[in-house]
């Protein structure tokens, strides 16, 4: 294991700590905050809050690096124009966030609880984006 | 709108909202990467080689979270009520949709709103009405 590996490990465990702790590893609780027209559960809000409040300084510290801490290149997205793939993929994935209440990091992080429904949900989604790779293979082959 | 006192929990919300941020932060500044889970998974399956490696270690380290969260504390509670077909479906939309989107809930909705980029603004606009909508419809209009 290299220092960049070790590196990204850590950060998914305490990316994992985050979601436990906050429960939105939960997907009833996160269905809670979804469902605004019945008992609204405002936590998910605060949890966006919690993180943004930590990264608004932290990334703006990161956009002045020209290498990371570890010596590699910083890649932090440059695109910023709104498109089509954006807008519908966003809502396909709101679709998909609302029938179940997991999206990718808590559907992994219940994975590793060993929850059965979330061993489904995340095979499901790596099938997904299976089908997402092979589509785009396709279109660069034809192109 | 009516706010479930009960369930809100603000203090373990923000406490882990923290967490979230500090591991995101942690990850451009040591790596030089966003941290934004769809694209770290998806990533590995299309990915360049010698680019794998970074994207499992990540990944493992958010599955064996709950494994040493347990050696101290109980874990939370993880309450899935939806069915196998539902939870299917559910995975592929939200692996396909975040895949389009080239982000979710992580990469646009904290590291893209923290990078204060337009396009993470969009699309986590988009995400959260097509979520209050989906679930309004199967609450609320299907009863489910």
């Amino acid at each position: 294991m290299n220092k960049i590996s070790i590196s990204a490990f850590v950060s998914g465990l305490i990316f994992s700590f985050g979601l436990l702790l906050s429960g939105m590893a939960n997907p009833e609780k996160v269905l809670g905050f979804l469902d605004i027209m019945g008992a609204w559960d405002p936590s998910l809000a605060l949890v966006m809050g919690g993180a943004i409040a930590v990264g608004l300084p932290l990334f703006t510290l990161a956009k002045r690096r020209q290498t990371s801490v570890l010596g590699a290149p910083m890649q932090l997205p440059s695109k910023r124009e709104v498109d089509r793939r954006l807008v519908l993929g966003s809502l396909a994935f709101g679709i998909g966030w609302g029938l179940a209440g997991f999206c990718p990091g808590p559907g992994i992080v219940a994975t590793g609880a060993l929850q059965f429904g979330a061993v489904i949900f995340t095979l499901s989604m790596v099938a997904g984006m299976w089908i997402f790779h092979m589509l785009e293979l396709r279109k660069h082959s034809a192109a | 709108m009516t706010i479930d006192w009960n369930a809100f929990t603000p203090y373990t919300a923000l406490g882990g909202g923290v967490l979230i941020g500090l591991a995101s932060a942690w990850l451009i500044l040591m790596n030089g990467r966003v941290a934004g889970i769809s694209g770290i998974l998806g990533g590995v399956l299309d990915g360049a080689k010698g680019d794998r490696g970074w994207r499992v270690a990540f990944i493992l380290g958010l599955l064996a979270g709950p494994a040493i969260w347990g050696l101290f504390h109980t874990l939370p509670a993880i309450d899935i009520r939806a069915s196998t077909p539902m939870l299917v479906a559910a995975g592929l939309l939200v692996g396909v949709g975040t895949r389009y989107a080239a982000g979710c809930t992580s990469g646009h909705g904290v590291c893209g709103l923290s990078r204060l980029s337009p396009r993470s603004l969009a699309a986590t606009m988009t995400f959260m009405a097509s979520g209050f909508a989906t679930v309004y419809v199967v609450r609320h209009l299907l009863g489910a």
